[in-house]
């Protein structure tokens, strides 16, 4: 634009209102004809018009918009009209429109026409193609009137000279002062036009515009350039667009402008400079900040208008604008967030100008730009809207604070004496830089402007400003839950604070910050802010506090090695102070000092008995940078006596604690948060609840036993608070350590002590103490105990086998615990001796002694003395709580005759039930108990050991006939393991009958029986008299391991001692089957004859003499019954099977029985059994005590044997017929009973024989078995 | 280019942070500790709204007078934090964004190591000259 043209507008601004207050510009529409009627209709179309939004269809595909036009309808002037190359549009007539009421012919032709030429003249002059004739017609005229021409002509006249092609130029408004429907319709019509051709001149008119603007600006490499030029020329457009409320549009002019303006201080950073810009590189001089109470600061605009604005100009200027319109719509945050960038891109882009800039000068500025967003924003927005939208605020606060202590650092007011008199010249020359306050805010108490003057006037009026603000921002930040930045502030306010020499105030600020630096774990920041921290102790004189951020420092390793060693120093110099008066100690913790690394147990286990020595050797990591004279390190134990007696015995101890002794403390990592540091590790423990009744387990469970440490919350845990109440606990029980120096870095120090109490010692607290200082260690965590027990001598036996065999020499181990009994020279195991197990002595055997944690530690022989009742084992001289082991060999003789009767019975047992036997083999060897006493030497009391011994043998005898010969035969089996060599095997009568011999056919004198297996023996026995009615047997065999190469001594042999009754044969049986008459051999289904001979043998004899013997003209007959039974369902028994006969008592007397078979199966079919039985009458007195087993379980026999020995009834007949007397002889009726023969005494001398039974002829089917 | 760069875990600790080394390292470590409230704020917006298809890419956390400070945060909640100059116009928001998705990159190779505890101070080599390269580009 250039100044003419400026000149102009502003011209125009006397008459019109002034283009500056752009809320008041509106389009211009210029009126040229009858004014009067314009006039009168004025006040309806200006009211009209912007009622209704009309679409407004943009160039470039930019968004269509809704739009309410308004419009600044102004008389036509020529002058109005833009000259050429003017580009101002503000005042750019958009619309001409004629207004004429002519509705005559004549008057049309004679005037109103040419009055309408030479406007249109004018317009094409300028050539202006926006124009618009409006024809005002009334019924009033009308009727004045009566002769005219339709009303249409004129407009048609009109139409047909001006609106060439272009009818719509003309509108008709019929009645516009009248309320009718016509009336309305017509305005509608006409605003409707009015509107379209508005919008169509602002699309022709902003379009060509633009595409001037667009040929300036591409034209911007070209030497003469001015980007002040093309600033005006874009603002123009931007105000266009204000102007018709499109604020957004009107926004991203100025939003281009920026990003113009910063592209070409960009580029002129990158060296490639535009020569206007060196303009804006002048010194700063004024730096009275960002003016935002004006829509558009005209000051500004004109230094920019002539170029003469500096960059804070522009930038001030432009960001005016912005924010102007960004209040406009409503974005008040976005300001904020702007101004922000604005402030530090302003600071940013003088500093890559190179523009000489003042100290402080940007700091005001910017304070003070601050500020004035602060609170212009605040001026449009309600105190709720603002509090929501701190976070878009905050940012300035902080900035404002942090430029304002920069200042007050500048101006020495932040200093303890206040400024001095460099510094208060640099503040006159900075207030003079603000220049005076301006208008607009001189009546503001809180202008920005005048703050800063006063914040800068005085020391207290700066701290009071500089903590209003800093509060404030504090507050806001912690409002909105930014407390790292809050801390940040705070950190700020400390050091100035600090500066001030206010260290109580500085404290809180410094605790708060560290706090959070230790939560997240930010290691620099830490040691920072300890740093400072710990001067701000120094001042303060809270010496056991700066003593423990010393320590802390000291073992930093952020810090560098002379600092760390100055604050070791420090430590070190407060430590070896002459204990002034009082002498008391300051404790620390001991976490920063020196780190608990391992702890060494010796012995590993932390198990000694009382008296023991136990040594503890700790590693300790010194954090110190410097060696460090200690004048004791003490770890304070805590003495528990036992409460779980279980744990008592050495032997749970030793079991229970198999660590190598070494206990690792978990590594504390520096600058790992305190979350990830501090958990401790679960401590879980078993849990077992009984029933206090009857000691039944009711639950069990995991008991996490640490959970208060893990479930606190964190934010109370900060390593810095020790409880000041910390109490070393009582030096009763206590390992010391004196004098020595820990060198920085892993130490090791040996603790010796000697156990006393029996129980458990934890160690608790570890105190290093330097001079008057003590670190302590307060929990020492994990756990770490060690035990003391004491222990009562022991003696143990036990086999060194499984089980002890009896009868050979088998080894066992003594164990002796000595406990807390010293073994003393001539004290000795006293064996009472048992004659079944005499202790072997063997002179070779070595005692063994071990320590308590089986140590091996020395060897040294037995004495042993036997004599007879006692057998005395001398122990080896043992000191306390060792182990004492020997071996011993022992042997068991079972040879007691109590014993072998016991033995005797359960044979006896087993005889009579041989099925049963057989069913389970008896497997388990028999085990007797063999007590023996011992006197130890400690005890006033014998101890009474029993071992067990099992016998390896069983032994069974049974006797075996052969018509009148007789053999006896003795089965032995070995159950154990082991292989035995068996000789001088005999067997003896022991009645001694002379007339009686025993004829051994064994053939060998020596035997090995195998494990598990049997050997047999097989005697004849002979007689010349009358034999006994019983024999007693007596048989031993001598044994001994198959292995062992010498012959032990005088082992006893094993002996089995039975009895033999009724032995001798008294009937022989024969049985014979014949064929039938005539026939060679038995056929199938064929009867046969079965010929049953009973044969006496021997003349009546004692055993005979029972109820059945009769005795008759000196015959005696006992009453017999047979029975055939065939079990294998070979034979079919037809007719009787049994009976009763009478047979005389007399040798050779014979009965024979005959009965029919038939063979039921070809092949060699072997006989049916014959059975015999003594057949005993009723009325004997044992007749209901049968043994049942001695019952042929055969009812059959039952049945028969109620039967008269006569009587000669078939089965079948028999079995219904004397049912009733089988169930009479339930009622209890006397009945005769049937008593077996003992072994022996009955042959059968047809036992095992067969006969051949061939098919019968007739028999077609032939049974194939395959298999 | 870069002028500082950290990577932060889930807990707000730092794994990793190096800056470049004239410039005072505890002032960086001031500034990223204090746009870590910023990350908190811009992570507990977005939390919600757009769980699926989430921008890792934080965008500018916040500027300071000499830097700008940019922020980017993986899907475990492990934050990266980049300064730069801020008089270094060259970069834009393009040149940050492929900066941080090399950087996650790295980062995720680290994770990849078994015997890299998740959690633990970064100490790689590989990380080392990346974080490098990426303080020595441009300038």
């Amino acid at each position: 634009m250039d100044p003419a043209a400026a000149a102009a507008a502003e011209e125009e601004g006397g008459e019109k209102p002034p283009v500056i207050y752009t809320m008041e510009n509106k389009p211009i529409v210029t009126c040229a004809g009858d004014q009067n009627l314009f006039t009168s209709l004025y006040p309806t179309l200006s009211q009209q018009l912007p009622r209704e939004p009309m679409e407004w269809r943009r160039s470039y595909g930019r968004a269509p918009k809704m739009i309410h036009l308004e419009s600044n309808f102004v008389q036509f002037k020529e002058e109005l009209l833009p000259k050429e190359g003017n580009k101002a549009l503000l005042t750019f007539p958009f619309l001409h429109i004629y207004w004429t009421e002519c509705c005559d012919t004549e008057v049309y032709k004679a005037t109103v026409k040419d009055d309408i030429t030479k406007w249109q003249n004018v317009l094409k002059a300028h050539s202006s193609v926006d124009w618009l004739i409006v024809v005002v017609e009334s019924d009033a005229k009308k009727k004045n009137k009566t002769n005219i021409l339709p009303r249409t002509s004129i407009v048609d006249k009109i139409r047909n000279d001006f609106c060439n092609k272009q009818s719509d130029r003309c509108v008709v408004l019929s009645d516009p002062l009248k309320d009718s429907s016509r009336s309305q319709e017509s305005w509608n019509a006409f605003l409707t036009k009015l509107r379209t051709l508005l919008l169509m001149s602002f699309t022709k008119n902003l379009g060509k515009f633009e595409d001037d603007m667009r040929t300036l600006r591409e034209k911007r490499t070209e030497p003469g350039w001015s980007f002040c030029e093309y600033f005006m020329v874009q603002e123009e457009l931007a105000f266009v667009f204000e102007m018709l409320q499109q604020f957004e549009d009107a926004l991203v002019q100025y939003d281009e402008l920026d990003a113009l303006f910063s592209q070409y201080v960009v580029n002129f950073g990158a060296g490639d400079g535009a020569n206007w810009l060196t303009f804006f590189c002048q010194p700063v001089r004024s730096w009275n900040g960002l003016i935002l109470r004006k829509p558009i600061d005209m000051e500004k605009r004109e230094l920019i208008q002539n170029q003469e604005a500096t960059l804070l100009d522009l930038r001030s200027y432009l960001f005016s604008r912005q924010c102007t319109l960004l209040i406009f719509l409503q974005r008040p945050w976005e300001v904020s967030q702007r101004a922000l960038e604005l402030l530090h891109n302003c600071v940013q882009e003088l500093k890559l100008l190179e523009v000489s800039v003042p100290p402080g000068a940007l700091d005001c500025w910017v304070f003070l730009s601050c500020l004035e967003v602060l609170q212009r924003i605040e001026g449009c927005c309600d105190r709720a809207q603002i509090d929501a939208n701190v976070s878009h605020t905050v940012g300035l606060w902080s900035y404002a604070t942090e430029k304002l202590k920069s200042l007050g650092y500048l101006c020495g007011l932040a200093s303890e004496k206040g400024p001095n008199s460099e510094d208060l010249n640099r503040t006159v020359d900075l207030l003079a830089g603000l220049g005076a306050e301006r208008p607009e805010t001189a009546n503001t108490s809180q202008s920005p402007y005048k703050k800063l003057k006063e914040a800068l006037s005085s020391v207290e009026a700066f701290e009071k400003h500089y903590l209003d603000l800093s509060h404030a921002t504090i507050e806001m930040y912690t409002n909105i839950g930014r407390i790292r930045s809050a801390k940040l502030v705070g950190k700020d306010l400390a050091e100035f604070y600090m500066r001030k020499k206010g260290p109580q105030k500085a404290e809180v600020y410094l605790q708060g910050a560290l706090k959070t630096y230790l939560a997240e774990g930010w290691a620099l920041l830490v040691t920072h802010t300890r740093k400072q921290l710990a001067e701000c102790q120094k001042q303060l004189g809270q010496i056991e506090n700066y003593l423990q951020m010393s320590s802390l420092l000291a073992s930093d390793n952020h810090l560098t090695e002379d600092e760390r060693k100055r604050f070791c120093q420090e430590i070190l110099d407060f430590a070896n102070q002459q204990a002034e008066s009082q002498g008391q100690k300051v404790i620390l913790s001991m976490h920063s000092f020196a780190q608990l690394k391992t702890l060494h147990f010796d012995p590993p286990n932390a198990v000694v008995h009382v008296g023991g020595k136990l040594s503890v050797e700790l590693t300790l990591l010194s954090q110190m940078p410097i060696p460090v004279q200690v004048d004791q390190i003490a770890i304070y134990v805590h003495f528990n006596i036992e409460k779980n007696s279980y744990r008592k015995t050495a032997e749970w101890l030793t079991k229970h604690k198999t660590s190598n002794g070494v206990i690792n403390f978990p590594n504390e990592v520096a600058g790992f948060p305190l979350s990830r540091n501090n958990l401790p590790a679960l401590e879980l423990y078993e849990m077992y609840e009984r029933s206090p009744s009857d000691n039944s387990l009711n639950t069990t469970g995991i008991i996490c036993k640490n959970v208060h440490m893990l479930l606190r919350r964190q934010e109370s845990s900060t390593s810095l608070d020790i409880p000041s109440g910390v109490t070393l606990e009582d030096g009763a029980h206590m390992l010391k350590c004196n004098d020595l120096i820990l060198e920085p870095g892993i130490n090791k120090i040996s603790f010796k002590t000697q156990a006393k109490e029996p129980g458990t010692y934890t160690l608790r607290q570890l105190c290093t103490s330097v001079g008057k200082v003590q670190f302590v260690l307060l929990h020492i965590y994990p756990i770490v105990q060690y035990d003391v027990y004491s222990q009562e001598p022991q003696l143990k036996v036990e086999p060194m086998t499984d089980s002890l065999l009896a009868g050979i020499p088998q080894k066992v181990k003594f164990t002796v615990i000595t406990g807390h009994y010293n073994m003393k020279s001539g004290d000795a195991l006293q064996l009472s001796n048992a004659d079944a197990m005499p202790a072997l002595y063997n002179p070779e055997i070595k005692a063994v002694i071990y320590s308590n944690t089986r140590e091996k530690i020395s060897e040294s022989s037995l004495r042993i003395q036997s004599s007879e009742k006692i057998t005395s084992i001398s122990l080896p001289v043992t000191p306390a709580y060792h182990v004492i082991e020997f071996e011993l060999e022992v042997i068991y003789l079972p040879s007691t005759p109590e014993s072998a009767v016991e033995r005797e019975n359960t044979v006896n047992k087993e005889a009579h039930r041989k099925n049963k036997e057989k069913q389970k083999p008896d497997n388990r060897m028999a085990t007797v108990d063999q007590k023996v006493t011992i006197d130890c030497p400690w005890s006033i009391y014998s101890t009474i050991i029993a071992l067990t011994f099992c016998i390896p043998f069983n032994a069974k005898h049974s006797l075996l006939s052969a018509g009148k010969r007789k053999y006896v035969q003795v089965c032995v089996q070995n159950l154990s393991e082991l292989c035995f060599q068996l000789s001088d095997n005999s067997l003896k009568n022991s009645a001694s009958c002379a007339d009686l011999q025993l004829v051994p056919l064994n053939p060998e004198s020596q035997q090995v029986i195998y494990s598990k297996q049997s050997i047999f023996f097989v005697w004849e026995l002979k007689w010349t008299k009358e034999l006994p009615l019983s024999l007693q047997c007596l048989f031993s065999v001598s044994f001994c391991p198959a292995t062992s190469e010498e012959q032990s001594l005088s082992l006893k042999p094993f002996t089995y001692e039975f009895q033999v009754e009724n032995f001798f044969t008294l009937y022989n049986v024969k049985t014979e089957i014949f064929p039938p008459l005539g026939a060679e051999y038995c056929k199938t289904g064929s009867l046969c004859s079965l010929e049953v001979s009973i044969t006496r043998l021997a003349d009546l004899l004692e055993v005979d003499k029972d109820e059945a013997l009769t005795e008759s003209d000196g015959y005696c007959t006992t009453k017999l019954m047979y029975e055939v039974v065939d079990n294998s369902s070979n034979w079919a028994v037809c007719g009787k099977s049994s009976g009763v006969i009478s047979m005389p008592v007399a040798a050779r007397a014979t009965h024979k029985v005959h009965m029919e078979v038939m063979p039921l199966f070809a092949g060699y079919l072997p006989f049916p059994d014959v059975r015999l039985f003594k057949y005993l009458p009723h009325h004997s007195a044992h007749s209901m005590q049968l043994d049942a087993d001695s019952w042929i379980e055969n009812d059959n026999l039952s049945v028969d044997k109620n039967v008269d020995d006569q009587a000669d009834s078939s089965s079948i007949r028999s079995r219904s017929s004397l049912h009733s007397a089988a169930s009479g002889e339930h009622k209890g009726l006397p009945m005769p009973r049937l008593q077996s023969f003992s072994s022996g005494q009955v042959f059968n001398c047809s036992t095992g024989m067969q006969i051949l039974v061939v098919p019968s002829k007739d028999d077609h089917v032939l049974e194939v078995n395959i298999t | 280019m870069a002028v500082c760069i950290a990577v932060i875990a889930k807990e707000n600790y730092p794994l990793y942070i190096r800056s470049i080394p004239t410039e005072n390292e505890l002032k960086f470590h001031y500034t990223v500790h204090t746009s870590l409230d910023v990350v908190d704020e811009k992570i507990s917006a977005m939390g919600k709204a757009l769980v699926d298809q989430r921008e890792l890419y934080l965008g500018l956390l916040y500027p300071t007078e000499d830097y700008k400070v940019y922020g980017y945060v993986t899907n475990s909640k492990v934050k990266f934090v980049m300064v730069v100059d801020s008089s270094n116009t060259a970069l834009r928001d393009n040149e940050i964004r492929s900066m941080f998705r090399k950087l996650h990159n790295s980062y995720t190779d680290i994770m990849c190591n078994p015997f890299y505890n998740p959690g633990d101070r970064i100490h790689s080599r590989a990380f080392d000259n990346m974080v490098t390269s990426m303080m020595m580009q441009v300038c």
